[in-house]
């Protein structure tokens, strides 16, 4: 009886108890990242004098490898941009030319869109570049979530300070605010429509806010989604940009 | 009394030819040396119309807030009516499309890789239409150092540094690599038609000069442009004409609860040349001032020694009764007479030397032919409603003030000494 009322007491409690930092960004990566996906999405960008739809079909393995065609409008068609390490290739129909892009201009803006070349490109798993640490609890979206601030263990990642409010029982980022070293918010990333798709849970709609930009940010739909599918080893070559 | 003293300054040349001389040449240099130094910083904010700004200059309210940035996205847009509509309304001004625009221009080797990459910094103007005076307007005529002007959308003009530095000569093909006002990456190839020397530092390392409906094309700006440039019909910015157009045309045609809607900005208003225009303010006064001042003790001094060398011809009027008082005024009335003759022939002559160096100006291009400096090669007066009463001030006003000081000394005598002195 007395064992009943104890484990009553404290079921609520060893529930919710509070994981460390590396546990939830191991349950996150395990949700997020994967060793290659094939992707379908639209990206609905709001901008402040119109809402432009781009369509595109992307393949990416882990973080070094990616490859993004676009597929409408008319105008973007066929534009495909390829990523190996750290350099950035775009190859333009109209102009027949293969282009690489480097430096700064791989945090410009991507097709006017609140994303920039980098956040199309980072795939990583977060445990590798962050440090987190648990340090309270809100409700975002009638969802009970953590709140993890990460900080970047080197000065390569894009994002030096990222605030994340992690689902408690799907583990997944449902609100993310994205930070400089000086602490000014960059971006603001919310994550809707989570889907369960075999054993992970992921996001079909993400909306990007780049809070330095005006406009109504960017929504990120993903249409359709595998991962860990195998992919030919010419689609990340420069070759298959003029194909 | 008048006629009285006219007759006498006519009837006796000695008297008056001298000092109207003297005054006519020195008003005709005040009136010659404000207009020229009005003309010539005149041409400089002409230059800097021609060049960026326009007599006026028609944005959106959100690309004039933010037109540092040169926000494209934000551009003005259904142009070709809002053209239209301004010819209707300002049929005597002209406006030409512009967009400023940067990017990446990236040079190709054989194989079509990069073979070389700059940051440009790019002006996009009316280049190939036959009616159109672009290439005056931004100077060209005088900047181009290899090859032709573009005479098709897709060609452009690279300045001579920027070229040498991605090793690309006139014939060879680049990629201009942008955003397009939506936002959209924009990789557009151009040929290069001709190289410039731009004169400023920042354009003669990246700069690029390319037709308009090219970079409408590349930018995905159709019937669009960032800034609209309005230019008055005076040969130079005549403010109080652009306050009048600034005036009605934010009236009719701005709205400001809409961002998006027109908004007109007057050169004087901005931001970059409403300091150049105070400091334009400040020299012309200076340096005429000075001219003036010295003009001023030259006229004081004929004043002065026109009083000295009728020293005898006064003392014989105060021997034959004629009072001090009556004197010294009749003297001053001269000198009025003097300095309104000289002044009003000085400030004639000046203005027609001044109408001649504004209608035909000094052409230095011969001399400036290999500086690499983008400034305007013909120099020109300008005549402004100061002109025609400037010279007055010193004409006038110096010739009176050395006689009333010359007069004094008729005071001063005695009229006991006064034959002792005649018989000297």
């Amino acid at each position: 009886m007395i064992f009943k009322v104890l484990f009553g007491l404290f079921l609520p409690a060893l529930l919710s108890a509070q994981p460390t930092g590396r546990e939830l960004l191991q349950k996150i990566d395990a949700n997020m990242a994967a060793k290659s996906t094939i992707t379908q999405s639209k990206m609905i960008i709001h901008g402040v004098r119109q809402t432009r739809t781009i369509e595109a079909q992307s393949w990416g393995e882990g973080n070094q490898k990616s490859f993004t065609e676009y597929l409408a409008p008319e105008r973007e068609r066929g534009t495909k941009m390829l990523k190996l390490d750290d350099q950035l290739w775009i190859y333009s129909p109209g102009s027949d030319r293969t282009i690489q892009i480097s430096g700064h201009m791989l945090r410009q803006s991507m097709m006017g869109s609140d994303l920039s070349y980098e956040d199309m490109m980072d795939n990583t798993r977060l445990l590798e570049d962050y440090d987190a640490v648990v340090i309270g609890n809100e409700t975002v979206d009638n969802r009970d979530c953590w709140i993890v601030e990460m900080h970047a263990k080197t000065d390569e990642v894009n994002y030096q300070l990222r605030k994340v409010w992690v689902d408690k029982t799907r583990y997944i980022p449902l609100k993310e605010e994205l930070h400089a070293k000086s602490g000014q918010l960059l971006k603001r990333l919310e994550l809707k429509d989570i889907t369960q798709m075999g054993v992970r849970w992921f996001p079909r709609r993400m909306i990007f806010k780049d809070m330095l930009r005006k406009g109504d940010g960017t929504e990120f739909i993903i249409e359709k989604i595998e991962f860990d599918q195998p992919i030919p080893e010419y689609r990340f070559t420069k070759a298959a940009l003029k194909k | 009394m008048i006629r009285f003293l006219l007759k006498g300054l006519l009837r006796d040349p000695n008297r008056s030819r001298l000092p109207i001389l003297v005054v006519t040449a020195g008003v005709t240099l005040s009136v010659f040396a404000y207009c020229y130094i009005n003309g010539v910083l005149g041409d400089m904010v002409e230059f800097s119309a021609n060049y960026s700004s326009g007599h006026v200059k028609i944005m959106t309210r959100a690309y004039a807030e933010n037109k540092h940035q040169v926000p494209n996205d934000l551009a003005l847009l259904d142009v070709s009516r809002l053209r239209q509509r301004l010819k209707t309304d300002y049929p005597e001004m002209v406006f030409e499309e512009r967009i400023n625009f940067g990017g990446l221009l990236d040079a190709p080797d054989a194989h079509g890789e990069t073979k070389k990459q700059g940051v440009v910094l790019g002006i996009a103007a009316d280049l190939i239409h036959s009616d159109s005076k672009e290439l005056d307007r931004l100077n060209l005529r005088n900047s181009l150092r290899q090859g032709r002007f573009p005479e098709t959308p897709d060609e452009v003009l690279l300045s001579d540094e920027f070229a040498h530095k991605l090793g690309v000569e006139p014939g060879d093909r680049v990629t201009l690599i942008s955003s397009t006002m939506y936002g959209s990456m924009s990789i557009v190839n151009f040929v290069v038609s001709g190289t410039i020397d731009f004169g400023v530092q920042m354009m003669d390392r990246s700069g690029m000069i390319a037709d308009i409906s090219g970079i409408q094309a590349a930018l995905d700006m159709d019937d669009a442009c960032g800034e609209l440039l309005g230019f008055l019909p005076t040969t130079h910015y005549n403010d109080a004409a652009a306050l009048e157009v600034e005036t009605s045309f934010n009236q009719n045609y701005s709205d400001g609860d809409d961002v998006f809607s027109p908004v007109m900005i007057r050169l004087r208003n901005d931001s970059l040349m409403a300091g150049y225009f105070d400091f334009m303010d400040g020299v012309v006064g200076i340096i005429v001032s000075i001219f003036i001042l010295a003009m001023s003790v030259v006229l004081w001094n004929t004043g002065l020694i026109g009083g000295l060398r009728r020293y005898g011809e006064v003392g014989l009027r105060l021997a034959m009764g004629e009072g001090k008082g009556h004197i010294y005024r009749s003297m001053i009335g001269e000198a009025v007479l003097i300095g309104l003759t000289g002044s009003a022939l000085g400030t004639l002559i000046g203005l027609g030397f001044s109408y001649w160096l504004q209608e035909v100006g000094i052409d230095i291009s011969s001399v400036m032919k290999d500086t690499k400096m983008m400034i305007p090669t013909v120099f020109r007066a300008h005549i402004t409603s100061t002109a025609y009463y400037l010279g007055f001030i010193p004409g006038l006003f110096s010739m009176v003030l050395g006689t009333l000081l010359s007069g004094i000394g008729i005071y001063k005598r005695q009229t006991a000494s006064l034959f002792k002195e005649l018989e000297n």
